[in-house]
């Protein structure tokens, strides 16, 4: 054999052995995927989504109250995580060229890397003991698990920002405060965004923090100080549970969970591609130089 | 309008490096002057020091003066963001804000001070595309975004946004280098036509660029100014051996 | 190590060149008098030669100074070498010329002889030569000691073709059959005279490319 065909051969072997490694990799995955669709959707109609949860038994029982608490939850613990993540990532890539930005740097990492039950015992500790289990300890829960995650992404989208977009600006005479929120920022949109939603979608399907601060709900209930339902708690429970119908939901749940997920991905990435599209063509500014325009041309 | 720049006992550092050498440099108003030396010599720290662009840098510091129009911008008390709006750069490589259209480009520097007037800003944005002899190439078509035009016409673009902001003094690092030679030229012809309203300062690699379009010239090696002085003396007969082995290539 | 090998040759090669055609000038000179000082056919056939090979070396090392002006853009020391170069190539041909118009005056004068012993004439001539020769190597060592000779020989020479004339025209009155030679004599004093006027060029040539100062006169 010329060494030319054991080359290929061997390349072509290799290739094989990757593409493997990928189907095996994708088993789960795969698997995971089936057995929700298969066991989760045949739960799923209407009423599923509307009814509230209700005992092993009961008919009409469904998951539209942990529906609304997922979304409650994660909203409340954006507005908390969101702005402080942000904020703290400008920081570390604006200011925190000295020891206390990398402190900071390395506190945020380390906290990322946090058990999230440890956070939802944080959580607990401080709030749930002042006012009890309640929609407000969940969301700041989920708030401090995103804080990590979106100053790197927030870092990370900055940093990207090429410099001389920056010394463009401050040549100018414009203020560095200025400079970092009026160009920075709106250059590093994009990552921005895509930073805030892959948190979100990280924290919607945080169930173990939950358990210790939200506490879970059988009503409709929006109160921030009272307990609220969520779709990882129903999921937790009813699994658990020896009735076959709430394990049902479990699954109905799960199903529920992995597309609302599965959707905000599928977002991240068209807002992505989309702004790539974008570039050529930007707004219009003044409404006197349309009026200016018309008459000259 | 244009103010004289005096440089004196200038020296700048990036951390333990001393990349100019207690430099005195005295640069006329409604002149070209080029600064020209080897890479590495200290040219573009120089200039950067003249505007204040180089504490931006971390680590960076500066020792000495800088007299622009006869005050020192190092002076206590006094405010960078100020002197960079008198003293205005354009920079190597055309870098024209991305998510901002042609119009908003020119405008920003106002903009971003505050200034609101639409009248104002609209005046502006063409008297400064008309200096920068870019008028009538993009005038029907202001909402394209910065991006979106070829390389000379982003440089120009670059040149109209640091003119909107009205400088004194104009300095330019290297600002053909990235371009081919017609823009270059255009270039050129732009920046002698703007000698008359502005002082400006050239920092260029390329020697015959200096020697076309600057009144003076100076020369600078390893951080210290070698000599300076009117072009044609410097390029005809200079007074120093190191500067003739530099402008005629006997040294890299 | 300099970077610009290829430029720095052809430097060296048009240098070599000039060198070559101030050579040729100063033996043309050399042999230009003596012909006319023997009355030698045979030299004043070798001036013509040489006067042509001036000629088209004037013309070959123009041509290239002007491409390296185009191609290399020299400043400096570089572009004053080359201006004096292509200055100083004129004066050498000039001066070959006036050798060659020696040569000339000495063909004329077949079947012919000296009506009087050569005095002033070699004596203008080798002034004439010095003059050149010290043009020549100011020029060659970038030495501008030398050029102040020149200066002063330039005098010597104006007033011994001062000289000469008033000699050789007394000699043309008193007897009419001496004018048609004498009239020789008056050429020769001529050529040299404006050959010792190309000399002072060439050292004020040789002044400017090596300091960058130019001879202007009040």
């Amino acid at each position: 054999m010329t060494s030319y065909n054991a080359r290929k051969l061997k390349s072509q072997a290799a290739a094989l052995l990757a593409l493997g490694c990928v189907l095996v990799a994708l088993i789960p995955l795969a698997s995971i995927l089936y057995e929700v669709v298969s066991r989760g959707l045949p739960a799923v109609d209407w009423a599923f989504l509307t009814e509230r949860t209700k005992s092993s038994g009961q008919p009409g029982s469904g998951i539209g109250n942990a529906i609304l608490g997922t979304v409650l939850l994660v909203g409340w613990g954006s507005l908390i995580g969101l702005p402080m993540g942000i904020l703290t990532g400008i920081y570390i890539s604006e200011y925190g060229n000295n020891w206390f930005g990398r402190t900071v740097r390395f506190f945020n990492d380390i906290l990322g890397n946090f058990p999230s039950i440890v956070i939802g015992l944080l959580a607990y500790s401080l709030v749930v003991t002042v006012v009890g289990f309640s929609m407000i300890s969940g969301a700041v829960a989920l708030g401090i698990i995103m804080v990590p995650l979106v100053a790197s992404t927030t870092e990370e989208a900055l940093r990207m920002v090429p410099n001389s977009l920056r010394e463009a600006s401050l040549a100018l005479g414009v203020p560095r405060w200025k400079t970092v929120l009026k160009i920075m920022l709106s250059n590093a949109r994009s990552g921005l965004v895509t930073g805030a939603l892959l948190a979100v979608a990280r924290i919607a399907g945080e169930t173990a923090p939950l358990i210790l601060t939200a506490f879970g709900n059988s009503f409709w209930e929006t109160g921030l100080f009272e307990p609220v339902s969520a779709l990882p708690l129903v999921i937790f429970r009813n699994a658990m549970s020896p009735y076959a119908d709430l394990q049902q939901q479990a699954w109905g749940a799960a199903f529920v969970l992995i597309m609302m997920v599965l959707a905000l991905n599928i977002v991240v990435r068209l807002l992505t591609r989309l702004r790539f599209k974008s570039m050529s063509k930007k707004k219009v500014v003044s409404k006197i130089w349309l009026q200016r325009l018309r008459p000259s041309t | 309008m244009a103010a004289e720049i005096e440089t004196q006992h200038l020296n700048a550092y990036f951390g333990d490096v001393h990349a100019v050498k207690g430099v005195d440099l005295r640069i006329s108003s409604n002149r070209i002057t080029a600064i020209i030396g080897p890479s590495g010599c200290g040219k573009s720290t120089l200039i950067r020091c003249m505007n204040r662009m180089h504490e931006v840098v971390r680590g960076a510091r500066v020792d000495g003066k800088v007299l622009v129009g006869g005050e020192d911008i190092y002076g206590p008390g006094t405010d960078p963001v100020t002197i960079r709006r008198k003293v205005g750069m354009v920079f190597q490589k055309p870098n024209p804000f991305p998510t901002m259209s042609i119009y908003d480009n020119v405008a920003a520097g106002l903009r971003l001070n505050g200034v609101r007037d639409w009248k104002r800003l609209d005046d502006t944005v063409e008297r400064s595309l008309r200096l920068a002899a870019l008028w009538d190439e993009v005038k029907e078509n202001l909402a394209a975004s910065g991006v979106s035009i070829s390389g000379g016409q982003q440089q120009r673009l670059c040149i109209a946004r640091a003119l909107a902001v009205e400088p004194e003094i104009l300095l330019l690092d290297e600002p053909c280098s990235a371009l081919d030679p017609i823009a270059t030229a255009k270039i050129e012809d732009l920046l002698f036509d703007l000698k008359s309203r502005y002082t400006i300062v050239i920092v260029t690699h390329n020697m015959q660029q200096a020697a076309r379009i600057a009144d003076n010239t100076a020369f600078m090696y390893m951080g210290k100014l070698i000599e300076s002085g009117d072009t044609k003396t410097i390029f005809e007969n200079p007074e120093k051996e190191l500067t003739e082995k530099y402008i005629t290539g006997r040294f890299g | 190590m300099s970077p610009r090998k290829a430029y720095e040759n052809e430097l060296a090669e048009l240098d070599r060149q000039v060198t070559e055609m101030a050579r040729k000038t100063q033996q043309a000179i050399e042999l230009a008098v003596r012909s006319f000082e023997r009355l030698d056919q045979d030299m004043a056939a070798q001036v013509r030669k040489l006067d042509e090979e001036l000629y088209y070396l004037n013309i070959d090392i123009e041509k290239r100074c002007l491409e390296i002006i185009a191609l290399q853009s020299p400043v400096a020391k570089d572009l004053r070498t080359i201006g004096t170069y292509i200055k100083v190539i004129t004066d050498f041909d000039r001066i070959g010329r006036y050798a060659r118009d020696i040569a000339d005056v000495t063909g004329h004068t077949k079947d012919m002889a000296h009506f009087k012993p050569l005095v002033s004439i070699p004596h203008m001539a080798a002034m004439a030569e010095k003059m050149v020769d010290t043009s020549v190597k100011a020029f060659l060592e970038r030495d501008t000691e030398p050029t102040k000779e020149v200066f002063e020989l330039e005098d010597m020479v104006d007033s011994l073709y001062d000289e000469i004339f008033r000699e050789i025209i007394t000699y043309m009155m008193e007897d009419s059959k001496k004018i048609g030679f004498g009239i020789n004599y008056l050429l020769v004093a001529r050529y040299l005279e404006r050959i010792a006027d190309h000399a002072c060029n060439i050292s004020e040539r040789v002044i400017y490319m090596v300091t960058g100062q130019r001879v202007v006169k009040e």
